[in-house]
């Protein structure tokens, strides 16, 4: 890569001699030592490993995957039973993990741009609570929130005692029970309804920016938007006759069943991710406002815009060109710091990999399992940043 | 390219770390020499032997803190009946039972702790079962408590049998035979149950107390330690008379070193031996004369028994007189808890404890 403009240096009509003091050689030589030394390290480890695994006869291989598994999982998205494989017991244990991440990661972007704009509030209670905030959270270990979350929901009352905020609502020890609607054809198609106004909102937005262009004349786009995700859904529900049927949780021998329940292991792990990550965010949004100049907004508002509208097409696109990278990491150690889910037992995929990796003494396999999960969920939550920040980024014309 | 370089190089930085515990741990490299007089044994051909003879004490692991069985004292000194496992270990060894680190192990960590090197002598209420023999790379070299899997139950929710069960929610520790236990029983009588997988005692304690679960399930003596040390009023809970699993505990040593397996198995026998020839702390050295030829082996005084395992002859007196007999150890720490002997009684009392003549 490098070499090219070195190689240039080299006086015309030399003859190419292999000498050590041609850069182009020295880099050549040196990348082969390198090269052929991780080589030879790589070899060694993997022949240790292989030769010790067998001297103690430690089973290897991915075999066990489609053994069944036995062990019982608290919580799960998709069907899982103890006499699945372990195959799926990791699918399982997958999702969790990205479902508390997608959770995480949306929540934490809220509440940290909320927090972010509050510290620059003129209001001097609201920027003190805003700093207090931050400097609070991020200061304190993660784990040891994750701990105080946890025990402040398990003082919540025995399902016998459930507090009961709305009808059909419970909120006791084993987490918040409430009605969920059950599924039925008309359910179905009113979703339908809603997915195909998205779709169309998108459409609009476009041609009415294209219109904009030629004519600028405006189009209340965000009316249309309200109007087709939200009334044309409702009135097609109202057509069908407003039917659904809701799964009511009630009181049994032990527990409340029915309806759907948010586990405290679940609800803890999310307060403690967001507001932890929310700290951070916070003073990325900070910086990242701080970082475009007054200028901005005097120059915005000298051409007749609007607060609103120069916050959102002056000020905005040119903040977020710096809040996009760092937030990248922020998003990634959210992912990340998911896996201390495992103190409080909600059933991540670390938790799950540990279990099986326990259950059948196959370490490596298991710990690479975990490993190529975080590998993926991660360079594709980058992949996405690095697309979007190219999207945003400053075109120079 | 970069990028996948990148990845290929933290994969095997990764595997390093663990195949380099491995290569610290190389087992049966050097061929044993079966020729040798037997109260010479054969040197060097135990890593973990010479490794624990050299650093002057034995690396221990246990659990985390299980009242009878594991847990430090007032003054912080770890006390029970798998810690005494250890200092019998250590007792043979060295001649002095205090030369033991612990090294405190949740049921998730305990394997991979002990196939790396990191504990020489893994003595946490384990079960022994085919496939942790078999797969895992461990040998169990013995038993040192007979037990079977129960449920705990609040007394307010009037639960008589398990078979009750149905719909409850159970919180158990991963890692574990009872985990699977559970699911199975379950299963097999047709009951539904949601689980709590929690992976610290005192954590798994802490959310059965909280109401989290309507039930406990361990190993019934864990239970029963639970009850008496960890709960504030001990009457306020039951364990259900149905026992759903044998549970034979024990210590495990790696796969494939002999010797050190050895030493271990018998430092544990002579605990039982003494027992059974009526040997105790208080009375062994009025018995170094006896006449009894089952005690002068025992003591060193006749024979080399100590010297065919490469210590010290008098390894088992060091043993008897540091740490007791098993009934000695159980009497100190398991029967506080209120835990019948039962099935760990003696076998000419009845029970299953049984140790191969030492002879």
């Amino acid at each position: 890569m490098a070499t090219a403009p070195r190689s240039a240096r080299r006086p015309p009509g030399a003859g190419v001699k292999l000498s050590f003091n041609d850069p182009v050689v020295r880099a050549i030589f040196w990348q082969i030592v390198i090269v052929g030394a991780v080589g030879l390290v790589v070899w060694w480890l993997v022949g240790n490993t292989v030769r010790n695994l067998e001297a103690r006869r430690i089973a290897s291989g991915f075999d066990y995957f489609w053994r069944e598994a036995g062990l019982p999982i608290g919580e799960a998205m998709i069907e899982y039973q103890p006499s699945d494989n372990y195959f799926r017991a990791l699918v399982v244990g997958v999702l969790n993990t990205l479902r508390i991440a997608v959770v995480s990661i949306v929540l934490a972007t809220i509440l940290g741009t909320l927090i972010g704009v509050a510290r620059l509030s003129r209001n001097w209670l609201v920027a003190k609570l805003a700093s207090v905030y931050v400097e609070t959270l991020r200061n304190l270990p993660l784990l040891l929130q994750l701990l105080f979350w946890y025990s402040v929901l398990q003082s919540l009352p025995p399902p016998r005692e459930a507090l009961n905020p709305l009808p059909h609502v419970y909120l006791f020890v084993r987490g918040l029970q409430m009605p969920w609607p059950q599924w039925t054809p008309e359910l179905g198609t009113v979703l339908a309804v809603m997915g195909i106004g998205i779709v169309a909102s998108f459409l609009v937005r476009g041609w009415a920016k294209r219109r904009q262009m030629l004519t600028g004349e405006q189009f209340p786009i965000g009316w249309t938007a309200v109007g087709l995700v939200v009334a044309l859904p409702l009135a097609v529900f109202v057509m069908q006759g407003a039917n659904l049927p809701l799964d009511v949780p009630t009181l049994g021998r032990f527990n409340i069943t029915g309806g759907i329940l948010i586990t405290p292991e679940f609800t803890a792990l999310l307060i403690g991710l967001v507001t932890y990550t929310a700290a951070f965010i916070a003073e990325i949004v900070r910086s990242g406002i701080q970082a475009v100049s007054h200028g901005q907004t005097e120059a915005a508002a000298a051409l007749g815009l609007k607060r609103g509208q120069a916050l959102r097409l002056v000020i905005l696109p040119q903040a977020l060109r710096v809040i996009i990278p760092p937030m990248t990491s922020q998003y990634l150690n959210v992912t990340k710091n998911s896996s201390l889910a495992v103190a409080i037992g909600y059933p991540d995929i670390v938790s799950i990999a540990n279990t099986i990796l326990n259950q059948t003494g196959q370490a490596i396999e298991g710990i690479g399992t975990i490993m190529a999960v975080y590998l993926t969920v991660s360079l594709s939550i980058s992949a996405f940043m690095n697309w979007y920040n190219r999207r945003i980024a400053l075109r120079e014309r | 390219m970069k990028k996948s370089l990148i990845i290929a190089s933290g994969l095997a930085l990764t595997m390093s770390a663990a195949a380099m515990v491995a290569e610290a741990q190389q087992v049966g490299q050097r061929p044993v020499q079966l020729a040798q007089a037997p109260a010479a044994p054969p040197a060097g051909a135990s890593p973990t032997f010479d490794a624990v003879r050299q650093r002057g004490f034995v690396q221990c692991g246990t659990n985390t803190g299980l009242a009878g069985f594991a847990r430090p004292n007032a003054q912080g000194v770890w006390e029970g009946l798998d810690v005494d496992v250890c200092r019998a270990v250590a007792a043979a060894m060295f001649g002095d039972a205090t030369k033991v680190r612990y090294t405190p192990l949740t049921a998730q960590q305990r394997f991979t702790a002990l196939q790396s090197g990191e504990v020489d002598v893994l003595s946490r209420n384990t079960t022994w079962s085919f496939q942790r023999d078999v797969q895992l790379g461990l040998d169990f070299v013995a038993v040192n408590f007979y037990d079977g899997q129960g449920f705990m139950v609040p007394r307010r929710l009037n639960v008589r049998s398990a078979r009750e069960l149905n719909g409850a929610t159970v919180c158990v520790q991963p890692g574990t035979t009872t985990e699977l236990n559970l699911a199975d029983y379950f299963r097999a009588n047709r009951m539904q149950f949601t689980p709590v997988v929690i992976e610290r005692l005192e954590e798994v304690t802490q959310a059965y107390l909280a109401g989290r679960c309507d039930v406990y399930t361990t190993d019934v003596s864990g239970l029963a330690a639970t009850r008496s040390s960890q709960v504030p009023n001990p009457n306020d809970h039951v364990i259900l008379p149905e026992v759903i699993s044998k549970e034979p505990l024990g210590p495990a040593v790696r796969h494939g070193d002999q010797r050190w397996a050895d030493v271990v198995r018998w430092s544990f026998y002579a605990m039982l031996e003494a027992e059974e020839l009526g040997l105790t702390s208080q009375n062994i050295d009025q018995n170094m004369n006896s006449t009894n030829p089952a005690i002068q082996r025992f003591v060193g005084a006749t024979g080399d028994f100590g010297r065919m395992l490469g210590i010290d002859n008098r390894w088992s007196y060091n043993i008897i007189k540091q740490v007791g007999n098993y009934g000695e150890s159980y009497q100190r720490n398991v029967a506080p808890l209120g835990i019948e002997r039962s099935v760990n009684r003696l076998w000419r009392d009845g029970g299953l404890m049984y140790a191969p003549p030492l002879r």
